[in-house]
């Protein structure tokens, strides 16, 4: 869905919309909201990249506590990628959803998005819960501080999109397809999708290598 | 008790050290002074309405440099009191306990660094940018107000350390192991680390709406290669504060999960790596110092140019020398810390790729001679701070590719030669750039402008106060001094630290003489009245429109067909045949304002404040407040309003008229 003329929300003074290239003046408001959320997106995943940094320098760290080989228990990370990654999917349905102004479609899918994610979320838990409970906590080693502090942020990021999901949700709900409305869920689709990304390299990096190891 | 109050109780207040309370009790009798005077003179509606919940860049952008100037009252008493110290503390106590001293050094660096320098960047950004470039307003207004009251939340904080609790000793930055809890229990580093988060984020916002604006909302006909200079070094810095500033994040991150929760990121123990800290927090602070000095850069190329009247020399290579700079600025951090073990091969690396960094650093000093050379030059006040910066810069750039020699770093490091060296840069360099720009642009801002024989006056007492009191310090440095000294017994130290002192006193002279210019300016403001809105006779699209600007700064948006669009557009107007006829005006939509920002500091003020005391109930309560912030805002149905076009129409006559009697009164005199 490209920015047209049409678009009331699109600055009067202007004339026909652009992509702010600078020839032909500023961009459409969908197109700076977008913008502007891939660079916060950019910064989030240099963030990540800090945690991913300090993962591989301590992933050796143990301090004579468990390894990564020891702990992973890959068939739970198996259903936790496939329910994010599937989340992604009914995601991208519910932009479509947005984009044809279908309530049904939209609230359906972000509904499905949310027990998705929410399962996500439930399956690291129990993750996390059973390394602590076999003294495999974030304080027991360099190692384990690096690799809870690094899923744990994803998590966290998966729970204000949770958060973040509702309250679209409740404001389709309350106030219809508008123009702001429509760049919010567009923001909050890129959000997702980036979770996503940040999640396969994990998979990766975390689980597949730490297991391998 | 310990639900409610966490750790807070009253033995966090120092009741019995007098220097604080006494500070303290001035500033909050300021405060109290001036919020009656606001209330009496009925004041308090209008700034709520016109500034605390404006989203006008413009405002923003004032508000970003006055808390910046009074921060830089706050860091500069810092610096004051630690000159002090040092002239008295020789075989002697001196006035400053240990545990004292330690906490102002500690502030003073993170006050004017993040306080003073990143504010008064971003508020001369902020203000500067949509005019030069020809637009109405940046990208996201709202998330603009956002990030300046986070800003002052991180402020507040700060300063709430002066009376309850303490701030950190650690230095500026909170290196590890000392800064973890087994050795500072404390709550100075926690200040330190949720003040600089809330800060951060607000600095990250800023930056993210900043690069958004200077890449999407342009003029029509503002190509790239059009933009005025402050737009690229502007561009540069913001999206160095993109990459860089997550990592700050990240890196606070860390150690507050050590602090709090006992991880082991760089704990001595259970395998933490201590290193790890040293080049994360490089890999932020070694570009956090060219985002301070990008802008400044772009302001020197624009009162350079402006007040020789010549086009800037080389823009091109201009525009490749402050990319250059944005892309080295991420590869040289490890030079922060040559002596902690690198090894040969890889500190001649960092060295090589240290001293790469004067290149075009160097380009940029031989254009801004070039521009001058041949110009009309009119030495104004914004010019002489210019001038003063290219000699001291050269200067602090030149002790600064010295220490990128490892031999010599191994000899100098931790001595006072490097604090010569990074005030040398940061003082010639940011200062002096967020001075020049002041005076630059406070008659676009305010319709006035500021009186030019104070401000010389200002300018030569802080040059040569600069020179009196850092010049000894690179002495010192060859002496043998090491930084951070509380008190010493080393006779030759002495002499140059009674000069350093001295030195500190003429700089005080300049502040005072500063504070005396912005006064009488506002009392004369009528015969210092800037009625043509082009006050230097301008090149960039800030001075075509009025000053101050109205609030959808321009009527009509310019169609730009070069660079320095100001300029040519004067040109072509003295032909009479290109006189422009009156445009039909439209109505103009802008965006309402809105006390989001506000509403969302006092949260997150809460939440930091809570964190650090360890009231749970409260930080819960202030997250829950900040999200429902958004909430209300997101919910809102009128988010602009429109100015009608016959409102427009009269305001841009109002000031044509202001303009052509302006003109006349000079064509007649």
């Amino acid at each position: 869905m490209s920015a047209t003329a049409a678009d009331p929300h699109h600055p009067s003074h202007i004339g026909p919309a652009s992509t702010g290239s600078g020839r032909d003046g500023q961009a459409s408001k969908r197109i700076i909201a977008g913008y502007g959320f891939w660079i916060f997106l950019l910064s989030d995943i240099v963030m990540f990249s800090a945690f991913f940094a300090a993962y591989a320098v301590l992933a050796g760290a143990t301090a004579g506590g468990p390894t990564g080989r020891q702990l992973f228990d890959l068939k739970n990370v198996g259903w936790e990628t496939a329910c994010l990654l599937v989340s992604s999917f009914t995601c991208g349905v519910a932009s479509i959803g947005a984009m044809l102004k279908s309530f049904r479609i939209f609230q359906w899918a972000m509904a499905a998005t949310f027990l998705l994610g929410a399962l996500f979320l439930g399956l690291e838990l129990k993750e996390f819960a059973g390394l602590v409970a076999h003294g495999a906590g974030p304080q027991r080693s360099a190692f384990l501080s690096a690799f809870f502090t690094l899923v744990g942020c994803h998590g966290l990021h998966v729970t204000l999109g949770l958060l973040w999901l509702l309250t679209m949700m409740a404001q389709v709900w309350a106030k219809g397809f508008r123009e702001d409305i429509q760049r919010r869920i567009l923001c909050f689709n890129l959000f997702w999708h980036a979770l996503d990304i940040i999640w396969v390299a994990v998979f990766t990096v975390v689980y597949l290598l730490g297991a391998a190891l | 008790m310990s639900f409610l109050f966490g750790k807070l109780s009253w033995s966090a207040v120092p009741l019995d050290q007098p220097l604080p309370m006494v500070s303290a009790g001035v500033i909050a009798l300021a405060l109290v002074g001036v919020a009656i005077w606001v209330i009496r003179k009925g004041w308090a509606p209008y700034l709520w309405r016109e500034w605390i919940t404006s989203v006008d860049h413009k405002r923003i952008g004032v508000m970003y440099c006055v808390l910046a100037c009074v921060m830089l009252l706050r860091g500069f008493s810092d610096a004051i009191l630690m000159r002090s110290q040092q002239a008295m503390a020789f075989h002697a106590p001196g006035f400053l306990p240990p545990e004292h001293y330690n906490q102002i050094f500690s502030a003073h660096g993170t006050i004017m660094i993040f306080f003073v320098g990143m504010p008064f960047m971003f508020g001369l950004m902020n203000f500067v940018l949509p005019l030069q470039l020809g637009v109405r307003d940046v990208a996201f207004p709202t998330f603009n107000s956002v990030a300046f009251w986070l800003t002052c939340s991180g402020a507040l904080l700060v300063n709430v350390s002066l009376v309850v609790g303490e701030f950190q000793r650690t230095g500026w930055l909170p290196y590890p192991p000392l800064s973890e809890i087994a050795y500072s229990p404390g709550v100075g580093v926690d200040y330190w680390l949720w003040a600089l988060s809330i800060a951060g984020v607000g600095s990250l916002i800023g930056g993210i709406n900043l690069v958004t604006t200077i890449l999407k909302i342009r003029a029509p006909g503002m190509d790239y290669m059009r933009m005025p200079m402050f737009c690229w070094t502007a561009l540069a810095s913001n999206l160095l504060i993109v990459a860089a500033f997550p990592i700050l994040t990240a890196t606070s991150a860390m150690l507050l999960l050590d602090r709090y929760l006992g991880f082991h990121f760089f704990t001595n123990t259970g395998g933490g790596n201590v290193m790890m800290f040293m080049n994360l927090i490089w890999a932020w602070g070694h570009p956090e110092v060219y985002i301070l000095i990008l802008p400044a850069f772009g302001i020197f190329s624009e009162v350079i140019s402006t007040f020789s009247g010549k086009p800037l020399f080389g823009y091109r290579s201009m525009v490749l020398a402050t990319l250059a700079i944005c892309i080295l600025a991420f590869m040289v951090w490890l030079h922060h810390f040559f002596t902690m073990g690198a090894g040969g091969n890889v500190n001649a690396v960092f060295g090589i790729l240290t001293t790469i960094i004067a290149v075009p650093t160097g380009a940029k000093v031989f254009n801004w001679l070039f521009t001058l050379y041949g110009g009309t030059v009119r030495f104004s006040s914004a010019l002489l701070w210019s001038l003063g910066f290219i000699v001291t810069f050269v200067i602090g750039g030149m002790t600064g590719v010295l220490l990128a020699v490892p031999p010599a770093d191994f000899l100098l490091h931790n001595s006072l030669f490097l604090v010569a060296h990074f005030h040398n840069v940061i003082i010639g360099g940011v200062i002096f750039g967020a001075f020049a720009g002041y005076t630059y642009w406070f008659p676009k801002a305010f319709g006035f402008r500021l009186h030019e024989g104070i401000g010389k006056a200002a300018f030569w007492f802080w040059l040569v106060g600069f020179y009196v009191a850092f010049m000894p310090l690179y002495w010192l440095g060859f002496l043998g001094m090491t930084r951070r000294m509380q008190h010493y017994d080393v006779a030759a130290w002495r002499p140059w630290l009674l000069v350093a002192a001295a030195g500190a006193g003429l700089i005080l002279i300049g502040v005072v003489l500063q504070a005396i210019q912005l006064f009488t300016s506002i009392r004369d403001r009528e015969s210092l009245r800037d009625r043509t809105g082009d006050p230097w006779d301008g090149r960039s699209l800030e001075w075509s429109t009025a000053s101050p600007p109205p609030v959808f700064n321009f009527a009509v948006l310019p169609q730009v067909n070069g660079l320095d669009a100001f300029w040519s557009m004067k040109s072509q107007a003295r032909d009479p045949q290109d006189l422009a006829q009156e445009p039909t005006y439209q109505a103009i939509e802008m965006p309402r304002n809105s006390p989001t920002g506000v509403v969302c500091a006092f949260f997150t003020t809460v939440v930091g404040f809570a964190l650090i005391w360890h009231i749970w109930w409260m930080a819960i309560l202030g997250l829950i407040g900040a999200y429902a912030t958004f909430v209300v805002f997101a919910w809102r149905d009128n988010t602009e309003e429109d100015i009608p076009a016959a409102e427009v129409a009269r305001i841009v006559r109002e000031s044509h008229r202001l303009r052509a009697d302006a003109l006349q009164t000079a064509s007649r005199s």
